[in-house]
């Protein structure tokens, strides 16, 4: 499955990788990241876009299994 | 855990605390239509430290000791303290730079832009105009691929604690007096809240803001690339509030001339403008923001602060910054290279992206 490594980089950038994926991919991909900031803007892009999402946090990242 | 403060009744309500405090702010003493200026006042810090001679704007600023260290306790607080570093430094010590000379051009960073409007000052307008012009190149930028690069964890803890003690050590030199720094006798370095009262704002608007990230330049770059009004309703909520709060004290004067720190040459307001916007864009946040990031352990931010700093100490040794008077002599040199510079840095820093 594809997945969007976002650790460590700055706004917007996982917003710009997951929005490239959301308007160019077709299936299901994890998106994975290490700040609470990048984790709250990337839940309201993909809710803005009606995708769910299963969340699992770990110690020092979370990631997003986006479903389409 | 649920963070109220990231929704949008959360940054609504920082917004307005925000634009409430920054008014009261200047009800007891800060100075016109600059109860909250982080570019200003960094440059104030940067006077009294002797870094320029422009004898009337030194002083240092609790507000922004408070708002760093804010968010360093509410970052430990809630275990977002995570330092880090390693992405494109240099790079972003001259943004900083270069925002801060932009900055010093228009007469302040978009939080005042927006406090000179909620103030009545219609030249913020030509202002705000610039910085969204400067988000939207950036935006360009960023949507071909132009990227700083990641950070990395850092393994100890150390670098992270570096900017946070030396924020406490610019207190202990404010609370004592200390015999070295430079305070204004008159001017806006002379203008200022009570101590404790401009210290606590800043700690409450720091642990606010890191928690819902306020920021003034995303809100515009989040419109401009996701059509995402979130940010934007903090800082519509922080103007608006400032607003009112004007309107009641009595601070509300509308006009383009006359109006408090500032100068009606439109062109150069524009211009100082757009080059902040962009140094802000291409950098990933507003002074605001990047003072928030410092205190989270944000090395790099902490790095964009610095050149901030630098920038102002420049500004003012090299008559680049403005007065109301107008430009400074090289005040019209200092924005175009500055522009051109983060043009370089825009188109040299596209990658293309491996997905």
């Amino acid at each position: 499955m594809k997945q969007i490594d976002t650790r460590g980089l700055s706004c917007p950038q996982p917003i710009i990788l997951v929005l490239d994926e959301i308007r160019n991919g077709k299936d299901e991909f994890d998106v994975v990241m290490d700040s609470e900031a990048s984790c709250e803007n990337v839940k309201r892009l993909l809710t803005k876009n009606n995708l769910e999402f299963d969340v699992k946090e770990n110690s020092d990242h979370t990631v997003y299994y986006v479903k389409r | 855990m649920k963070n109220f403060f990231s929704t949008k009744s959360g940054i609504i309500v920082v917004g307005a605390v925000i634009g409430v405090a920054a008014a009261i702010l200047q009800k007891l003493g800060n100075p016109p239509n600059m109860g909250l200026c982080i570019a200003c006042f960094e440059r104030d810090i940067a006077g009294a430290l002797g870094l320029h001679r422009a004898g009337v704007v030194q002083y240092i600023r609790p507000e922004i000791i408070g708002i760093l260290l804010g968010s360093f306790l509410i970052s430990l607080t809630f275990k977002e303290f995570k330092p880090r570093s390693g992405s494109s430094s240099i790079i972003r010590f001259f943004l900083g730079f270069f925002a801060m000379i932009g900055a010093l051009v228009f007469l302040g960073c978009p939080w005042r832009a927006f406090l000179r409007l909620a103030g009545g000052d219609l030249n913020a307008i030509i202002g705000i105009l610039g910085l969204v012009f400067g988000i939207f190149i950036g935006t360009v930028f960023i949507r071909k691929g132009y990227d700083l690069g990641r950070s990395m964890p850092s393994q100890k803890k150390a670098a992270g604690y570096i900017m946070p003690i030396v924020m406490a050590a610019l207190l202990l030199m404010l609370i004592f007096q200390f015999k070295p720094i430079l305070f204004s006798e008159k001017g806006p370095g002379a203008m200022h809240a009570p101590l404790y009262i401009s210290l606590i704002a800043g700690l409450i608007i720091g642990g606010l803001a890191q928690r819902s990230r306020f920021c003034t330049m995303g809100s515009i770059r989040d419109i401009i690339i996701v059509k995402d009004f979130h940010l934007f309703s903090g800082v519509a909520a922080f103007a608006i509030s400032a607003f009112i709060m004007n309107i009641i004290f009595g601070q509300f004067k509308t006009g383009f001339t006359g109006q408090p720190v500032a100068h009606d040459l439109h062109l150069w307001n524009f211009l100082g403008m757009i080059l902040s916007g962009l140094a802000f864009a291409l950098a990933g946040g507003c002074p605001g923001r990047q003072l928030i990031l410092s205190g989270e352990g944000d090395t790099d931010a902490a790095i964009f602060v610095f050149g901030m700093f630098a920038g102002a100490a420049f500004s003012h040794n090299f008559s680049i910054a403005s007065s109301p008077k107008g430009i400074g002599t090289f005040g019209a040199y200092g924005t175009i290279i500055g522009i051109i510079f983060c043009l370089i840095i825009g188109f040299s820093m596209i990658q293309k992206r491996k997905v």
